[in-house]
């Protein structure tokens, strides 16, 4: 079944034999994209998590016959290095990770949250960000989802100053 | 005991035979009362054989009282903390559907269907009793302003509801528990008990 959909502002289509194939395979194992992360594979952990049309969904847990025509963006898509995203900005900033395999989920989970929610609460961020962390980085990922927050604002706030 | 006594003592006999042979039920009055009993009985019949479905967990963890979602058979809290949120569907960015498809997922054993979410808040039936959820589900002011008609469609098109018999397997890979009635005998009991007005059987 061939398959076409936007991933990271490129079109690309895949030819899979089973339509209920994981994204997440799709992303690593053809599109080679490797830093959206495989955890438990049930949905639960979050390691997978990525943006399909904004939304943050869990790939290992997303049939890839329901991306057709629909805009994936993935870890590598977030920002780069000469334009980070204030997510990615604050979590360098925050020195967040310690093993570090299940922070693209953590960050893709988090810039979902700043697009529907810009200036989050501790509440927001219990209720919205559920992903696991076995190291343990919850503290440092509150503060910089505060960052972030406070860092996407501030960039608006420059780009509206500029129109 | 003289004559005049035993004559009044025979008329008024006769008159009491007379009016109680005046207003015993005639044959044809006697079925329509086994009729009338029988439907009864088979409307009391559909009702509980439709609460057997709407009482089972894979119904009933979806219709919580307290906002938070159950699993499984032994109707825990959903992990993670997920709860209703403002719309039935979970957080502002992390909702049924960050997790939750229109299909079960294979792969990962999660289960899914169309429009996946909670209840209604007011269709909340955890902790009540068949009566109590009859009530609610026949109260426009808590079904969601539907008519009888539109209750029928609900209960037995809707494809979250029949999900309950297609719930695939949970991320064990065992089979979750479907309904103790089947899909078919449960339209026909919510049809026929709807059909028939809707009788609470406690009332």
């Amino acid at each position: 079944m061939e398959i076409s959909f936007t991933v990271n502002d490129v079109l690309q289509t895949v030819n899979v034999e089973d339509e209920n194939t994981p994204l997440l395979w799709v992303i690593r194992d053809i599109l080679d994209l490797k830093g959206t992360k495989f955890g438990c594979g049930k949905a639960a952990c979050g390691a997978c998590t990525l943006h399909v049309d904004g939304e943050a969904v869990r790939s290992c847990s997303y049939a890839v016959k329901f991306v057709q025509d629909k805009t994936v963006t993935t870890i590598e898509g977030l920002g780069n290095r000469e334009n980070p995203h204030p997510v990615q900005l604050a979590w360098v900033e925050e020195i967040v990770p310690q093993c570090g395999y299940c922070q693209p989920g953590f960050m893709m989970a988090t810039a979902a949250l700043l697009k529907k929610v810009p200036k989050p609460t501790d509440e927001d961020i219990d209720n919205n960000i559920i992903n696991v962390c076995r190291c343990g980085t919850y503290y440092r990922m509150r503060k910089a989802i505060h960052k972030a927050a406070e860092i996407q604002a501030e960039k608006d706030t420059n780009e509206s100053n500029m129109v | 005991m003289n004559l005049k006594t035993w004559f009044v003592f025979l008329m008024i006999s006769i008159v009491g035979v007379l009016l109680a042979l005046a207003n015993t039920p005639t044959i044809f009055e006697y079925h329509l009362l086994e009729n009338q009993q029988s439907e009864i009985n088979k409307s009391d019949e559909a009702f509980n054989k439709m609460m057997d479905v709407l009482t089972h967990q894979r119904c009933m963890n979806c219709h919580p009282n307290d906002n938070i979602p159950k699993q499984g058979n032994d109707r825990r809290p959903h992990y993670f903390g997920m709860a209703r949120g403002e719309d039935d569907k979970g957080f502002q960015a992390t909702n049924c559907n960050t997790c939750h498809n229109s299909e079960n997922n294979t792969y990962s054993g999660v289960p899914g269907a169309p429009h996946w979410s909670l209840a209604p808040a007011s269709m909340g039936w955890e902790g009540l009793t068949r009566s109590q959820i009859a009530e609610r589900l026949v109260d426009k002011n808590a079904n969601g302003q539907r008519s009888f008609d539109e209750l029928l469609k609900h209960m037995t098109e809707d494809e979250l509801v029949l999900w309950a018999w297609t719930p695939g397997i949970d991320p064990n890979g065992q089979e979750r528990e479907v309904p103790p009635v089947s899909k078919e005998e449960f339209k026909n009991a919510v049809e026929y008990w709807l059909d028939n007005g809707a009788v609470i059987p406690t009332k």
